[in-house]
């Protein structure tokens, strides 16, 4: 092939034609590859883990406008590519340039009216699914549940008996005799029924108000069922709040990488009947 | 010739004492009971779902071993040892070991001399990444990879140190550096024996990691057995 191309060389026309075959091969190339790139997506290959979530249904019906509009977007701008490739391949050197009316300045102006509508459209859409979790008030019988992250795993506390979570003493945290809250049982009354464990247990179609804070650095809190996933701040407390619909055991991971043993910070959430689960925190605060 | 006659003097009397050392119990012992009193912090069982492999390995879940109590109260994993009286000794040439198992430490407390070669093993499936915390002597952590070289150390100063594991929190032991090799730690009824203790004053110290350290001091004269118990307050938080 480059023997061919150096022999044809002094021939401009040749070299026009050859220019011209491998514009068009890329414009193929390019449609190919657009096209595959589109199957797996549009045919549902990447199928999401089953939602359990009240708001989950907005969440992925945001993703799927997002991937609709991206992908149109995408698909189209590829194939105007490989047209404008394969249109414009062979032409003839000396042929004259032609532009679309308006020139650059109009170009830039419909790309910025274009992607800015694009943006608007996904925000104005996609504002019910962010304002249902981040917008709005738990209920007040919301059962509280508090998250600690810290290297390398999770702990959560549960208000014992008296239905208050006791105030924490960041130095009376104590690993080995599992104060991971940093809890003062000896003075604080309120302290001696908290229920501190390393599983997040929780009663089925009960809302649940998660209030998250870290021990040390930065981590996030991500269960793909419940579609949530948030980061925990240090010196922030923040706080979510949402309703498991179906029983079961998920992960919880760390999606924020937090140091040496992040690969390895995880804790199961059981998603439990109400019995069950009423079971389950009065053996537990036996425990404490 | 007199410098010569000297050393050999000298070299018997070495030797003498060598033998007195060594000739089975000679000197006395200073036994006893170590016990609480009160009521001892609950231990909580540990929940380690997070690590699979470690979690199978324990059929009901371990507690914490921050107290460990025995029958009648005694009190256990206490180290009791000569803390003044007698001499500083060099270390003894065999390792002290310590080991990750089923994400615990296996002793919860260990107790070692000063300069003894510590041994520190992995026989998990998975990473630990050991953290001893002391003060006076340097601190280090190391990642310990499942199937990978014991992590051979030493201190070279006499101290409690808290060890815990960065990867695994609830993960926690203790190693004792001590300056004499009269030391013991009370497993079970609570009971401890220092032997070959040769006549003098001493100063016997019982080193809790929740409940501090009582010392009481001991008059030895001959080969005479001595009592020596220690009680701690124990309380419920």
């Amino acid at each position: 092939m480059a023997a061919v191309g150096l022999a044809r060389r002094d021939s401009k026309w040749l070299k026009s034609k050859e220019a011209g075959a491998m514009g068009k091969f890329f414009a193929v190339i390019l449609v190919v590859i657009t096209l595959a790139s589109a199957y797996p997506i549009v045919t549902h290959k990447f199928v999401q883990p089953e939602d359990i979530s009240t708001h989950g249904h907005a969440i992925d019906e945001q993703l799927a406008d997002t991937m609709a509009e991206g992908g149109f977007a995408f698909v189209g701008a590829q194939l105007l590519l490989a047209f404008f490739v394969w249109k414009f391949s062979s032409r003839k050197d000396g042929s004259k340039v032609t532009h679309l009316p308006g020139g650059a300045k109009l170009m830039v102006a419909t790309a910025f009216i274009l992607v800015g509508t694009e943006v608007l459209a996904l925000g104005v859409l996609g504002q019910k699914a962010w304002a249902d979790v981040y917008f709005t008030s738990p209920k007040p019988d919301a059962l509280q549940v508090q998250a600690q992250a810290g290297q390398f795993a999770f702990y959560f506390r549960y208000p014992g008996a008296d239905g208050k979570f006791a105030p924490l003493h960041p130095d009376k945290i104590d690993e080995g005799n599992q104060n991971y809250f940093g809890l003062d049982p000896a003075n604080d009354v309120e302290a001696r029924d908290d229920i501190v464990t390393a599983e997040m247990t929780i009663p089925v179609n009960r809302e649940i108000h998660l209030l998250m804070h870290a021990k040390d650095v930065g981590h996030s809190f991500y269960v793909r069922e419940l579609r949530i996933q948030q980061d925990f701040v240090p010196g922030l407390d923040l706080s979510l709040h949402f309703t498991a619909t179906k029983t079961g055991k998920y992960e919880i991971v760390c999606t924020q990488l937090c140091g040496l043993g992040h690969y390895n910070m995880k804790a199961y959430l059981n998603v439990l009947p109400q019995d069950e689960f009423e079971k389950w925190l009065k053996d537990r605060a036996a425990e404490q | 010739m007199r410098a010569k006659l000297g050393y050999i003097v000298g070299l018997a009397a070495l030797a003498a004492c060598a033998v007195i050392v060594h000739a089975g119990p000679s000197g006395g012992t200073v036994s006893g009971k170590v016990t609480y009193e009160g009521t001892p912090a609950k231990q909580k069982p540990i929940d380690m779902s997070k690590e699979p492999s470690c979690a199978k390995q324990h059929a009901t879940p371990i507690t914490t071993e921050t107290v460990v109590t025995g029958p009648g109260n005694a009190l256990d994993n206490v180290v009791v040892y000569v803390s003044a009286g007698a001499p500083d000794e060099g270390a003894p040439s065999q390792a002290a070991k310590f080991e990750q198992k089923g994400c615990q430490y296996i002793p919860h407390v260990l107790a070692f001399q000063v300069n003894q070669t510590l041994e520190i093993a992995n026989a998990d499936q998975t990473s630990h990444n050991i953290h001893p915390l002391p003060k006076v002597n340097r601190e280090w952590n190391k990642s310990q990879p499942p199937g990978s070289a014991p992590i051979v150390d030493k201190y070279d100063k006499p101290e409690f140190i808290p060890v815990k594991c960065n990867i695994h929190p609830w993960m926690h032991g203790n190693f004792a550096v001590l300056k004499n090799s009269h030391y013991a730690i009370t497993e079970g009824e609570g009971g401890f024996s220092l032997a070959n203790l040769p006549p003098g004053k001493y100063t016997i110290t019982a080193w809790h990691e929740s409940y501090g350290d009582q010392s009481q001091d001991v008059t030895i004269s001959g080969n005479e057995p001595k009592t020596v118990n220690f009680v701690f307050k124990a309380k419920p938080y």
